[in-house]
Protein backbone atom coordinates (compact mmCIF):
# COMPACT_ATOMS: atom_id res chain seq x y z
CA UNK A 1 0.00 0.00 0.00
CA UNK A 2 2.72 2.47 0.94
CA UNK A 3 4.57 1.74 -2.26
CA UNK A 4 5.87 4.95 -3.78
CA UNK A 5 8.21 5.69 -6.66
CA UNK A 6 10.53 8.57 -7.47
CA UNK A 7 9.43 10.28 -10.69
CA UNK A 8 10.61 13.25 -12.71
CA UNK A 9 8.22 16.13 -13.30
CA UNK A 10 7.78 16.72 -17.04
CA UNK A 11 5.00 19.28 -17.22
CA UNK A 12 2.88 21.33 -14.85
CA UNK A 13 -0.87 21.77 -15.31
CA UNK A 14 -3.57 23.79 -13.61
CA UNK A 15 -5.17 22.72 -10.31
CA UNK A 16 -1.88 21.41 -8.84
CA UNK A 17 -1.65 18.66 -11.46
CA UNK A 18 1.52 17.51 -13.18
CA UNK A 19 2.74 14.93 -15.66
CA UNK A 20 5.55 12.79 -14.28
CA UNK A 21 7.74 10.19 -15.90
CA UNK A 22 9.48 7.12 -14.55
CA UNK A 23 11.22 4.61 -16.81
CA UNK A 24 9.32 5.83 -19.87
CA UNK A 25 5.93 5.58 -18.18
CA UNK A 26 4.03 8.84 -17.89
CA UNK A 27 1.18 9.60 -15.58
CA UNK A 28 -0.74 12.47 -14.19
CA UNK A 29 -0.31 13.16 -10.48
CA UNK A 30 -1.42 15.73 -7.97
CA UNK A 31 1.07 18.15 -6.45
CA UNK A 32 -1.32 19.30 -3.72
CA UNK A 33 1.08 18.28 -0.92
CA UNK A 34 4.29 19.82 -2.23
CA UNK A 35 4.87 23.48 -2.92
CA UNK A 36 7.01 25.13 -5.57
CA UNK A 37 7.72 22.09 -7.74
CA UNK A 38 9.22 22.90 -11.13
CA UNK A 39 9.72 20.94 -14.32
CA UNK A 40 12.79 18.73 -13.95
CA UNK A 41 12.33 18.25 -10.20
CA UNK A 42 11.88 14.78 -8.75
CA UNK A 43 8.95 13.86 -6.53
CA UNK A 44 8.00 10.65 -4.73
CA UNK A 45 4.59 9.49 -5.96
CA UNK A 46 2.03 7.42 -4.05
CA UNK A 47 -1.57 6.68 -5.14
CA UNK A 48 -1.55 9.49 -7.68
CA UNK A 49 -0.11 12.11 -5.37
CA UNK A 50 3.38 13.47 -4.88
CA UNK A 51 3.93 12.94 -1.16
CA UNK A 52 7.26 14.71 -1.01
CA UNK A 53 9.98 16.16 -3.13
CA UNK A 54 12.98 13.94 -3.77
CA UNK A 55 16.03 15.77 -2.49
CA UNK A 56 18.35 15.24 -5.44
CA UNK A 57 21.38 16.54 -3.59
CA UNK A 58 20.89 14.00 -0.77
CA UNK A 59 20.16 11.22 -3.27
CA UNK A 60 23.40 11.99 -5.13
CA UNK A 61 25.30 12.00 -1.84
CA UNK A 62 23.96 8.52 -0.99
CA UNK A 63 24.72 7.26 -4.50
CA UNK A 64 28.28 8.60 -4.33
CA UNK A 65 28.78 6.84 -1.01
CA UNK A 66 27.49 3.56 -2.43
CA UNK A 67 29.68 3.96 -5.52
CA UNK A 68 32.72 4.48 -3.35
CA UNK A 69 31.93 1.32 -1.39
CA UNK A 70 31.36 -0.56 -4.63
CA UNK A 71 34.73 0.48 -6.04
CA UNK A 72 36.74 0.06 -2.87
CA UNK A 73 35.33 -3.21 -1.63
CA UNK A 74 32.50 -4.55 -3.75
CA UNK A 75 34.46 -5.02 -6.98
CA UNK A 76 36.49 -7.72 -5.25
CA UNK A 77 34.73 -11.02 -6.00
CA UNK A 78 35.69 -12.23 -2.53
CA UNK A 79 34.01 -9.26 -0.95
CA UNK A 80 31.06 -11.27 0.32
CA UNK A 81 31.66 -12.31 3.84
CA UNK A 82 33.30 -15.74 4.09
CA UNK A 83 30.19 -17.54 5.22
CA UNK A 84 28.65 -16.99 1.81
CA UNK A 85 31.35 -18.32 -0.47
CA UNK B 1 15.17 5.47 -13.16
CA UNK B 2 18.48 6.80 -11.86
CA UNK B 3 17.00 7.06 -8.38
CA UNK B 4 15.72 3.49 -8.49
CA UNK B 5 18.39 1.49 -10.33
CA UNK B 6 21.20 3.43 -8.66
CA UNK B 7 20.19 1.94 -5.33
CA UNK B 8 20.29 -1.63 -6.61
CA UNK B 9 23.97 -1.89 -7.53
CA UNK B 10 25.37 -5.39 -6.97
CA UNK B 11 28.94 -4.35 -6.15
CA UNK B 12 27.79 -1.90 -3.51
CA UNK B 13 25.50 -4.57 -2.03
CA UNK B 14 28.44 -6.96 -1.85
CA UNK B 15 30.50 -4.29 -0.09
CA UNK B 16 27.74 -3.58 2.43
CA UNK B 17 27.24 -7.29 3.03
CA UNK B 18 30.88 -7.59 3.93
CA UNK B 19 30.90 -4.53 6.15
CA UNK B 20 27.84 -5.77 8.03
CA UNK B 21 29.48 -9.15 8.57
CA UNK B 22 32.64 -7.48 9.85
CA UNK B 23 30.80 -5.20 12.22
CA UNK B 24 28.27 -7.67 13.57
CA UNK B 25 29.43 -9.08 16.89
CA UNK B 26 29.53 -12.87 16.57
CA UNK B 27 28.91 -13.15 20.30
CA UNK B 28 25.33 -11.91 20.07
CA UNK B 29 22.20 -11.97 17.93
CA UNK B 30 20.53 -9.01 16.31
CA UNK B 31 16.75 -9.20 16.05
CA UNK B 32 15.63 -6.43 13.74
CA UNK B 33 12.00 -5.83 12.85
CA UNK B 34 11.19 -4.34 9.50
CA UNK B 35 7.91 -2.72 10.34
CA UNK B 36 6.66 -2.24 6.83
CA UNK B 37 5.37 -4.98 4.54
CA UNK B 38 7.00 -3.15 1.64
CA UNK B 39 10.32 -3.81 3.33
CA UNK B 40 9.45 -7.48 3.85
CA UNK B 41 8.93 -7.86 0.11
CA UNK B 42 12.03 -5.82 -0.77
CA UNK B 43 14.07 -7.98 1.61
CA UNK B 44 13.01 -11.23 -0.04
CA UNK B 45 12.83 -9.98 -3.59
CA UNK B 46 16.47 -8.94 -3.45
CA UNK B 47 17.64 -11.92 -1.42
CA UNK B 48 18.82 -9.81 1.48
CA UNK B 49 18.59 -12.56 4.16
CA UNK B 50 21.26 -14.42 2.19
CA UNK B 51 23.57 -11.42 2.35
CA UNK B 52 23.45 -11.26 6.13
CA UNK B 53 25.37 -13.28 8.68
CA UNK B 54 23.28 -15.83 10.55
CA UNK B 55 23.12 -13.85 13.75
CA UNK B 56 21.17 -11.00 12.13
CA UNK B 57 17.53 -12.02 12.08
CA UNK B 58 14.82 -10.06 10.34
CA UNK B 59 11.39 -10.14 11.97
CA UNK B 60 8.45 -9.13 9.85
CA UNK B 61 6.20 -6.45 11.28
CA UNK B 62 2.55 -5.50 10.89
CA UNK B 63 3.02 -2.69 8.36
CA UNK B 64 0.53 -3.97 5.81
CA UNK B 65 -2.82 -2.17 5.95
CA UNK B 66 -4.59 -4.94 4.07
CA UNK B 67 -3.30 -7.55 6.53
CA UNK B 68 -4.19 -5.68 9.71
CA UNK B 69 -7.73 -4.73 8.71
CA UNK B 70 -10.06 -6.88 10.81
CA UNK B 71 -12.52 -9.08 8.97
CA UNK B 72 -15.43 -7.25 10.62
CA UNK B 73 -14.43 -4.02 8.86
CA UNK B 74 -14.13 -5.78 5.51
CA UNK B 75 -17.53 -7.39 6.06
CA UNK B 76 -19.00 -3.91 6.38
CA UNK B 77 -17.46 -2.88 3.06
CA UNK B 78 -19.07 -5.90 1.42
CA UNK B 79 -22.36 -5.11 3.15
CA UNK B 80 -22.14 -1.64 1.61
CA UNK B 81 -21.39 -3.01 -1.84
CA UNK B 82 -24.41 -5.30 -1.52
CA UNK B 83 -26.79 -2.40 -0.98
CA UNK B 84 -28.74 -0.99 -3.89
CA UNK B 85 -27.44 1.98 -5.79
CA UNK B 86 -23.95 1.99 -4.33
CA UNK B 87 -20.64 2.07 -6.17
CA UNK B 88 -17.86 0.93 -3.88
CA UNK B 89 -14.48 2.30 -4.92
CA UNK B 90 -11.53 0.38 -3.49
CA UNK B 91 -7.80 0.12 -3.91
CA UNK B 92 -7.05 -3.08 -5.80
CA UNK B 93 -5.33 -4.76 -2.84
CA UNK B 94 -8.60 -5.27 -0.98
CA UNK B 95 -10.61 -7.09 -3.63
CA UNK B 96 -9.38 -10.62 -3.04
CA UNK B 97 -9.08 -10.46 0.74
CA UNK B 98 -11.25 -13.19 2.29
CA UNK B 99 -14.07 -11.92 4.48
CA UNK B 100 -16.58 -13.87 6.56
CA UNK B 101 -18.01 -17.02 4.98
CA UNK B 102 -15.30 -16.89 2.31
CA UNK B 103 -16.90 -13.87 0.73
CA UNK B 104 -14.82 -11.06 -0.81
CA UNK B 105 -15.31 -7.84 -2.71
CA UNK B 106 -14.43 -9.75 -5.84
CA UNK B 107 -17.25 -12.19 -5.09
CA UNK B 108 -19.56 -9.24 -4.54
CA UNK B 109 -18.63 -7.99 -7.96
CA UNK B 110 -19.26 -11.39 -9.53
CA UNK B 111 -22.78 -11.37 -8.11
CA UNK B 112 -23.40 -8.13 -9.94
CA UNK B 113 -22.41 -5.54 -7.37
CA UNK B 114 -20.64 -2.41 -8.50
CA UNK B 115 -17.14 -2.61 -7.02
CA UNK B 116 -14.57 -0.48 -8.83
CA UNK B 117 -10.81 -0.47 -8.50
CA UNK B 118 -9.33 3.00 -8.17
CA UNK B 119 -5.69 3.97 -8.02
CA UNK B 120 -6.28 7.19 -6.18
CA UNK B 121 -8.92 8.80 -4.01
CA UNK B 122 -9.51 11.42 -6.70
CA UNK B 123 -10.74 8.73 -9.08
CA UNK B 124 -13.49 7.91 -6.59
CA UNK B 125 -14.41 11.56 -6.54
CA UNK B 126 -14.61 11.58 -10.34
CA UNK B 127 -16.84 8.49 -10.23
CA UNK B 128 -19.22 10.39 -7.98
CA UNK B 129 -19.33 13.27 -10.44
CA UNK B 130 -19.95 10.89 -13.35
CA UNK B 131 -22.71 8.98 -11.55
CA UNK B 132 -24.90 11.55 -9.81
CA UNK B 133 -27.68 8.97 -9.42
CA UNK B 134 -25.44 6.58 -7.42
CA UNK B 135 -23.83 6.80 -4.02
CA UNK B 136 -20.06 6.42 -4.40
CA UNK B 137 -18.20 5.18 -1.31
CA UNK B 138 -14.41 5.18 -1.14
CA UNK B 139 -13.14 2.21 0.89
CA UNK B 140 -10.19 4.05 2.40
CA UNK B 141 -7.44 1.98 3.99
CA UNK B 142 -3.78 2.64 4.62
CA UNK B 143 -1.17 4.11 6.89
CA UNK B 144 -0.07 7.74 7.00
CA UNK B 145 1.21 7.65 3.41
CA UNK B 146 -2.26 7.03 2.03
CA UNK B 147 -4.22 9.25 4.42
CA UNK B 148 -3.45 12.70 2.93
CA UNK B 149 -4.95 11.85 -0.48
CA UNK B 150 -8.15 10.74 1.29
CA UNK B 151 -8.22 14.00 3.26
CA UNK B 152 -7.78 15.94 0.04
CA UNK B 153 -10.64 14.05 -1.63
CA UNK B 154 -12.96 14.84 1.29
CA UNK B 155 -12.01 18.51 1.16
CA UNK B 156 -12.62 18.61 -2.56
CA UNK B 157 -15.98 16.88 -2.12
CA UNK B 158 -16.87 19.55 0.44
CA UNK B 159 -15.79 22.32 -1.93
CA UNK B 160 -17.90 20.80 -4.72
CA UNK B 161 -20.70 20.04 -2.26
CA UNK B 162 -20.98 16.53 -3.70
CA UNK B 163 -24.04 14.86 -2.17
CA UNK B 164 -23.25 11.35 -3.41
CA UNK B 165 -19.64 10.89 -2.24
CA UNK B 166 -18.55 9.44 1.09
CA UNK B 167 -15.58 7.69 2.66
CA UNK B 168 -15.49 4.48 4.68
CA UNK B 169 -12.45 5.39 6.74
CA UNK B 170 -10.03 2.69 7.95
CA UNK B 171 -6.84 4.72 8.14
CA UNK B 172 -4.41 3.60 10.82
CA UNK B 173 -1.28 4.95 12.47
CA UNK B 174 2.23 3.55 12.42
CA UNK B 175 3.55 4.75 15.80
CA UNK B 176 0.59 3.21 17.66
CA UNK B 177 1.23 -0.12 15.98
CA UNK B 178 4.91 -0.08 16.91
CA UNK B 179 3.98 0.71 20.47
CA UNK B 180 1.40 -2.08 20.51
CA UNK B 181 4.13 -4.53 19.48
CA UNK B 182 6.54 -3.26 22.12
CA UNK B 183 3.79 -3.47 24.74
CA UNK B 184 2.55 -6.89 23.64
CA UNK B 185 2.94 -9.72 26.15
CA UNK B 186 5.00 -11.70 23.62
CA UNK B 187 7.67 -9.02 23.66
CA UNK B 188 7.44 -7.84 27.25
CA UNK B 189 6.89 -10.97 29.27
CA UNK B 190 6.88 -14.18 27.33
CA UNK B 191 10.04 -13.42 25.42
CA UNK B 192 8.59 -15.12 22.33
CA UNK B 193 9.51 -12.19 20.18
CA UNK B 194 12.69 -10.31 20.61
CA UNK B 195 13.00 -6.98 18.84
CA UNK B 196 16.30 -5.16 19.30
CA UNK B 197 15.71 -2.44 16.76
CA UNK B 198 13.43 -1.26 13.97
CA UNK B 199 13.80 -0.55 10.30
CA UNK B 200 11.37 2.35 10.04
CA UNK B 201 9.13 2.90 7.01
CA UNK B 202 10.44 5.69 4.82
CA UNK B 203 7.32 6.47 2.81
CA UNK B 204 5.15 6.83 5.90
CA UNK B 205 7.88 9.02 7.33
CA UNK B 206 7.94 11.37 4.34
CA UNK B 207 4.60 12.50 5.79
CA UNK B 208 5.01 12.15 9.59
CA UNK B 209 8.76 12.80 9.71
CA UNK B 210 11.27 11.00 11.90
CA UNK B 211 10.30 12.80 15.11
CA UNK B 212 7.40 10.46 16.13
CA UNK B 213 9.85 7.57 16.54
CA UNK B 214 12.00 9.41 19.05
CA UNK B 215 9.60 8.34 21.79
CA UNK B 216 10.21 4.61 21.19
CA UNK B 217 13.92 4.99 20.87
CA UNK B 218 14.02 6.80 24.18
CA UNK B 219 11.25 5.11 26.16
CA UNK B 220 11.81 1.53 25.03
CA UNK B 221 15.53 1.87 24.32
CA UNK B 222 15.23 0.51 20.79
CA UNK B 223 17.11 2.11 17.91
CA UNK B 224 15.10 3.07 14.83
CA UNK B 225 16.56 3.67 11.38
CA UNK B 226 14.22 5.13 8.77
CA UNK B 227 15.09 3.00 5.75
CA UNK B 228 14.49 3.40 2.03
CA UNK B 229 12.95 0.54 0.06
CA UNK B 230 15.73 -0.26 -2.39
CA UNK B 231 18.14 -3.07 -1.48
CA UNK B 232 21.13 -0.79 -0.82
CA UNK B 233 18.94 1.34 1.43
CA UNK B 234 17.92 -1.72 3.43
CA UNK B 235 21.47 -3.02 3.75
CA UNK B 236 22.86 0.38 4.73
CA UNK B 237 20.11 0.73 7.34
CA UNK B 238 20.83 -2.71 8.79
CA UNK B 239 24.45 -1.64 9.14
CA UNK B 240 23.37 1.52 10.95
CA UNK B 241 21.23 -0.55 13.36
CA UNK B 242 24.09 -2.97 14.01
CA UNK B 243 26.35 -0.04 14.81
CA UNK B 244 23.86 1.52 17.19
CA UNK B 245 23.37 -1.78 19.00
CA UNK B 246 27.12 -2.37 19.20
CA UNK B 247 27.63 1.05 20.69
CA UNK B 248 24.67 0.72 23.06
CA UNK B 249 22.82 3.62 21.46
CA UNK B 250 19.06 3.81 20.92
CA UNK B 251 18.47 6.74 18.60
CA UNK B 252 16.40 7.61 15.58
CA UNK B 253 18.58 7.77 12.50
CA UNK B 254 17.48 8.56 9.00
CA UNK B 255 18.94 6.61 6.11
CA UNK B 256 16.35 7.91 3.63
CA UNK B 257 17.69 11.45 3.70
CA UNK B 258 16.52 11.98 0.13
CA UNK B 259 12.88 12.04 1.18
CA UNK B 260 12.47 12.20 4.96
CA UNK B 261 13.00 15.13 7.30
CA UNK B 262 12.49 15.33 11.05
CA UNK B 263 9.25 17.27 10.70
CA UNK B 264 7.79 15.52 7.66
CA UNK B 265 5.37 17.07 5.21
CA UNK B 266 3.65 19.89 7.12
CA UNK B 267 1.18 20.63 4.35
CA UNK B 268 -0.03 17.04 4.19
CA UNK B 269 -0.10 16.72 7.98
CA UNK B 270 -2.21 19.86 8.30
CA UNK B 271 -4.67 18.60 5.73
CA UNK B 272 -5.03 15.31 7.60
CA UNK B 273 -5.49 17.16 10.91
CA UNK B 274 -8.17 19.33 9.32
CA UNK B 275 -10.30 16.38 8.19
CA UNK B 276 -9.52 13.50 10.59
CA UNK B 277 -9.36 12.95 14.31
CA UNK B 278 -8.17 10.05 16.45
CA UNK B 279 -10.54 7.22 17.23
CA UNK B 280 -10.35 6.35 20.93
CA UNK B 281 -9.54 2.83 19.79
CA UNK B 282 -9.38 0.74 16.66
CA UNK B 283 -9.30 -3.03 16.27
CA UNK B 284 -6.39 -4.51 14.33
CA UNK B 285 -6.10 -8.02 13.10
CA UNK B 286 -3.27 -9.58 15.08
CA UNK B 287 -2.72 -6.72 17.49
CA UNK B 288 -6.23 -6.55 18.91
CA UNK B 289 -7.76 -3.28 20.06
CA UNK B 290 -5.13 -0.55 20.10
CA UNK B 291 -5.94 2.81 21.73
CA UNK B 292 -5.69 5.90 19.54
CA UNK B 293 -4.44 3.91 16.58
CA UNK B 294 -6.97 4.80 13.90
CA UNK B 295 -8.54 7.87 12.35
CA UNK B 296 -12.14 8.89 11.81
CA UNK B 297 -13.72 11.77 9.96
CA UNK B 298 -14.25 14.92 12.04
CA UNK B 299 -17.70 16.21 12.92
CA UNK B 300 -17.27 19.09 10.51
CA UNK B 301 -17.00 16.67 7.55
CA UNK B 302 -19.27 13.97 8.90
CA UNK B 303 -21.67 14.21 5.98
CA UNK B 304 -18.92 12.44 4.02
CA UNK B 305 -18.57 9.66 6.61
CA UNK B 306 -19.99 6.48 5.10
CA UNK B 307 -20.30 4.85 8.53
CA UNK B 308 -22.72 7.58 9.59
CA UNK B 309 -24.46 8.01 6.25
CA UNK B 310 -25.29 4.33 5.94
CA UNK B 311 -25.49 3.47 9.65
CA UNK B 312 -22.83 0.78 9.53
CA UNK B 313 -22.55 -1.37 12.64
CA UNK B 314 -19.84 -4.00 13.00
CA UNK B 315 -20.88 -7.57 13.69
CA UNK B 316 -18.96 -10.30 15.42
CA UNK B 317 -17.09 -12.63 13.13
CA UNK B 318 -15.35 -15.90 13.46
CA UNK B 319 -11.98 -16.07 11.78
CA UNK B 320 -10.65 -19.20 10.19
CA UNK B 321 -9.00 -21.06 13.05
CA UNK B 322 -6.24 -22.61 10.97
CA UNK B 323 -5.08 -19.25 9.65
CA UNK B 324 -2.09 -17.92 11.56
CA UNK B 325 -2.24 -14.38 10.18
CA UNK B 326 -2.65 -12.75 13.59
CA UNK B 327 0.51 -14.41 14.93
CA UNK B 328 2.38 -13.67 11.70
CA UNK B 329 1.42 -10.00 11.95
CA UNK B 330 2.78 -9.80 15.49
CA UNK B 331 6.03 -11.43 14.42
CA UNK B 332 5.37 -14.40 16.72
CA UNK B 333 5.19 -16.91 13.89
CA UNK B 334 6.70 -17.17 10.48
CA UNK B 335 4.44 -17.88 7.52
CA UNK B 336 6.03 -21.31 7.14
CA UNK B 337 4.96 -22.15 10.71
CA UNK B 338 1.34 -22.07 9.53
CA UNK B 339 -0.09 -25.47 8.70
CA UNK B 340 -2.06 -24.27 5.72
CA UNK B 341 0.73 -22.14 4.23
CA UNK B 342 1.31 -23.00 0.59
CA UNK B 343 -1.13 -25.91 0.69
CA UNK B 344 -4.67 -24.81 1.44
CA UNK B 345 -3.70 -21.13 1.49
CA UNK B 346 -2.01 -19.80 -1.63
CA UNK B 347 -2.12 -16.45 -3.41
CA UNK B 348 -4.68 -17.87 -5.86
CA UNK B 349 -6.85 -19.21 -3.08
CA UNK B 350 -5.96 -17.15 -0.01
CA UNK B 351 -7.40 -17.97 3.40
CA UNK B 352 -5.75 -15.11 5.25
CA UNK B 353 -5.02 -11.52 4.34
CA UNK B 354 -1.24 -11.96 4.66
CA UNK B 355 -1.34 -14.24 1.62
CA UNK B 356 -3.31 -11.76 -0.47
CA UNK B 357 -1.53 -8.50 -0.12
CA UNK B 358 1.59 -7.56 -2.00
CA UNK B 359 2.90 -6.49 1.36
CA UNK B 360 1.87 -9.54 3.35
CA UNK B 361 4.60 -11.71 4.83
CA UNK B 362 2.94 -14.95 3.65
CA UNK B 363 2.77 -13.67 0.08
CA UNK B 364 6.46 -12.72 0.26
CA UNK B 365 7.42 -16.17 1.55
CA UNK B 366 5.26 -17.87 -1.04
CA UNK B 367 6.65 -15.87 -3.90
CA UNK B 368 10.31 -15.79 -3.02
CA UNK B 369 11.16 -18.41 -0.41
CA UNK B 370 8.69 -21.23 -0.81
CA UNK B 371 11.46 -23.65 -1.78
CA UNK B 372 14.24 -22.06 0.26
CA UNK B 373 16.05 -24.24 2.71
CA UNK B 374 15.35 -21.85 5.50
CA UNK B 375 16.90 -23.69 8.41
CA UNK B 376 19.09 -20.82 9.57
CA UNK B 377 16.18 -18.47 10.02
CA UNK B 378 13.48 -21.00 10.83
CA UNK B 379 14.49 -21.41 14.43
CA UNK B 380 14.88 -17.77 15.23
CA UNK B 381 11.92 -16.68 17.26
CA UNK B 382 10.15 -19.75 18.42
Amino acid sequence: MCLAVPARVEALHEFDQATVEVGGVRSKVSLAFVDGVEVGDYVIVHVGHAITRLDVEEAEKSLALFRELAEKIGADPNALYPGLS
Amino acid sequence: MRYIQGFRDGDAARALSRLIAEEADTGRDYHLMEFCGGHTHAVFRHGIPDLLPGNIKLIHGPGCPVCVLPVARLDLAIELADRENIILASYGDMLRVPASRRDSLLNARSRGRDVRVVQSAVEALELAQQHPDHQVVLFAIGFETTTPPTALAIQQAAALDLPNFSVYCNHVLTPSAIQAILDSPEVRELGQVRVDGFLGPSHVSTIIGSAPYEFFAEEYQRPVVIAGFEPLDVLASIRMLVRQLNEGRAEVENQFTRGVTRGGNEKAKNMVAEVFELRPEFAWRGLGTVPYSGLRIKQQYQRFDAEKRFGLVAKDVRENKACQCPAVIRGVKKPTDCEIFGTVCTPRNPIGSCMVSDEGACAAYYRYRRYADDVSTADEHR
